[in-house]
């Protein structure tokens, strides 16, 4: 009896040490390549910081928007943030393919969808920033025109024009992500109409007279204003 | 083989080729641009002809007409125009031939275009002078033709601009901006640096044609200021005309903008590939100018102050976010300051005018935002200067506005050096 205990704890001994002289080189392997990735991930943070600065990224991205919302956030430069980013991003894979040398079943599959979801989110982070120029263009050009046409409200006209963009782009993101794509197409739905109706409406009441005005002036032809001031000539 | 070249790439369609191969070498070349111009078109071609025939009888001479798709029978009239009432009486001066023709370069307005056309024609036909004539030159007599192509034909001039007898408070923009600025960054005192009707040498047509950037939408916007500047930076000669009198013309506040991309927008573009030139430049010259200022009765002229002072409150408060990619924080505060302003007229000092102007050129060079949202921003503060000149003016008589506009231009000259220092931030 006693004896048995003995061989089974030996044979169970054996087995462990053989298991571990197995996936030791395995774990050394790993930790080479975690290594290896780490170093390569600096290098590419490095790399990315000094071309990001040398295509004054910080600037692009002042200009889009997306450096006020980081401030706000207590979050570093839009550089600095997207080094940081391609450093993790480029070290989790590499330790994720070291892990991929351990061959634990069920993690490959993981691993492999890690990779495939990848250049998703970089199509995503693309638009995403695209999308905050854009919006941020868009919404100056308005807020431009309304104050040159003297209209009232430029403000407000320019915050609805990026609004309507950023609702637009972060569906689209969404939707990139594959982050509830049917919540998102509803709500975008839901939210886009109900702006339109509401701005449908506050147009067909408040904005009458000021129609009436603008068709008045666009088809009197030959109609002048007689108390009329004239505006200067600037050239 | 150049001009084989110039048929290739040129904006010249076939059938105008065709039209211009016809005519064959000319002396004098005057280039009518027009757009649905069909209420002024008439008499200014029937001047234009007078002139020519009365003042270069014994030269080579063509109208070419650039017309950007006018839909109120334009171009038609300027074929028509004037050929049976002008010739009998002018029959005895006509020795030489005398072609008229009229061209679409395009199916809406781009005055870009115009001009390139009308340069291009004027190469292919060498040209030894060019007029260009606004079609809205209603004021136009034959004397215009040989005070705009005689200093180029006879004397060798390059680039001949207009001077006229305006109202005082008509061309704010070209008075507290264009002049004063152009004046203080080349050093040449140039009174209208955007001129409609004006007048170049062949070569410098040729020079502008092939340098400037013609499928750039800003130097389409602005070819006839960059054709002043581009004078300027090659050290063509230049002299300018008086041509009479300029009325007033009816304005929209929606003109200011496309007014300053035209002018302002191409001033601030110039200035990067002409650093060397104005960096070294201090002081400024006047420029050989013929012709003296008559006496003018201008019509009275009622502005609306109020509505200027609103528009640059309105502009200074809505645009802060826009002000502070632009403008130096204390510069910024100051405008805030003076929008601030209640019951009491504010006052926009020329100082800080220059200011504000040199900001917006460093930043344009900078592209911190868009470079047409910088000009567009522009348009409310400009609104407020005016409304300061036009209240200090209101009860000066000629002299004093030209003392105040000189002072302004002094303020832009002792300023200058505050520009290279922001320019090179």
């Amino acid at each position: 009896m006693r004896q048995m205990i003995i061989d089974e704890l030996t044979q169970a001994m054996q087995e462990l040490t053989r298991g571990f002289a197995h996936i030791l080189p395995r774990i050394i392997v790993l930790l080479i390549i975690a290594f290896a990735g780490w170093v390569v991930a600096l290098l590419l943070k490095m790399f990315l910081r000094s071309i990001l600065r040398l295509i004054k990224f910080d600037k692009l991205s002042e200009n889009a928007g997306a450096s006020q919302l980081l401030t706000k956030a207590a979050l570093p430069s839009a550089t600095e943030l997207l080094s940081r980013f391609a450093f993790w991003v480029a070290w989790l894979g590499f330790i994720l393919l070291g892990v991929s040398v351990l061959g634990i079943l069920g993690l490959q599959d993981e691993i492999a969808r890690f990779f495939l979801f990848l250049p998703r989110l970089f199509v995503a982070l693309f638009i995403l920033f695209f999308g905050l120029l854009a919006a941020s263009f868009f919404s100056r050009a308005a807020l431009l025109a309304a104050v040159n046409a003297n209209l009232r409200s430029p403000r407000l006209l320019s915050v609805s024009v990026r609004t309507i963009i950023i609702v637009f782009v972060l569906s689209m993101v969404f939707e990139e992500l594959g982050i509830a794509e049917q919540t998102v197409l509803v709500a975008f739905g839901t939210a886009f109409g109900a702006v339109m109706l509401g701005l449908a409406i506050a147009f067909g009441t408040g904005g009458k007279d000021l129609a009436q005005q603008f068709l008045e002036k666009r088809f009197a032809f030959g109609k002048k204003d007689e108390g009329k001031e004239d505006e200067l000539s600037p050239l | 083989m150049a001009e084989v070249k110039l048929a290739e790439e040129s904006v010249l369609t076939d059938d105008f080729l065709r039209q211009l191969i016809d005519v064959g070498e000319v002396d004098i070349l005057v280039g009518v641009p027009t757009h649905n111009n069909a209420k002024t078109i008439g008499p200014i071609v029937e001047t234009i002809q007078a002139g020519i025939l009365k003042f270069f009888p014994r030269e080579r001479a063509a109208i070419i007409n650039a017309d950007g798709g006018s839909r109120d029978g334009t171009p038609k009239l300027i074929a028509s125009a004037a050929i049976h009432d002008t010739r009998p009486n002018s029959k005895p001066y006509a020795l030489r031939t005398f072609h008229s023709i009229s061209t679409q370069y395009a199916s809406s307005l781009a005055l870009g275009t115009a001009l390139r056309t009308i340069m291009a024609a004027a190469e292919l036909l060498r040209a030894k002078a060019c007029a260009v004539i606004s079609p809205e030159s209603t004021q136009i007599t034959a004397d215009w033709l040989t005070t705009l192509l005689r200093p180029i034909y006879t004397e060798e001039f390059d680039l001949v601009l207009p001077t006229y007898s305006r109202h005082r408070f008509d061309g704010i923009l070209l008075t507290n901006l264009l002049y004063p600025m152009t004046r203080a960054l080349y050093g040449l005192k140039i009174r209208e640096p955007y001129a409609l009707d004006f007048a170049f040498s062949g070569r410098l047509g040729s020079q502008f044609l092939a340098q400037n950037a013609w499928h750039d939408e800003t130097a389409q916007a602005g070819s006839e200021t960059q054709l002043t500047l581009a004078a300027i930076a090659g050290e063509y000669r230049i002299c300018q005309s008086f041509l009479g009198a300029k009325e007033h013309a009816e304005r929209h506040s929606a003109d200011l903008v496309p007014a300053m991309r035209q002018t302002v927008g191409a001033l601030f573009s110039s200035l990067e590939p002409n650093f060397s030139l104005w960096n070294a430049r201090t002081g400024s010259q006047p420029i050989p100018t013929t012709g003296a200022a008559r006496e003018f009765i201008p019509e009275p002229l009622r502005v609306n102050r109020k509505r200027l002072r609103e528009m640059f409150s309105t502009g200074v408060a809505e645009l802060e976010s826009v002000f502070q990619s632009i403008l130096s924080p204390s510069t910024l505060a100051e405008l805030q300051r003076i929008a601030r302003t209640e019951d009491v007229p504010f006052r926009y000092s020329a100082e800080l005018w220059v200011k504000t102007v040199y900001e917006f050129a460093a930043a344009y060079h900078q592209s911190v935002i868009s470079r047409d949202h910088i000009i567009q921003a522009l348009a409310p503060l400009f609104r407020g200067r005016a409304f300061t000149f036009l209240t200090e003016n209101i009860n000066g008589s000629d002299a004093d506005v030209e003392n105040n506009i000189e002072s302004l231009c002094l303020e832009f000259e002792r300023t200058k050096p505050y520009l290279l220092e922001i320019w090179k931030r």
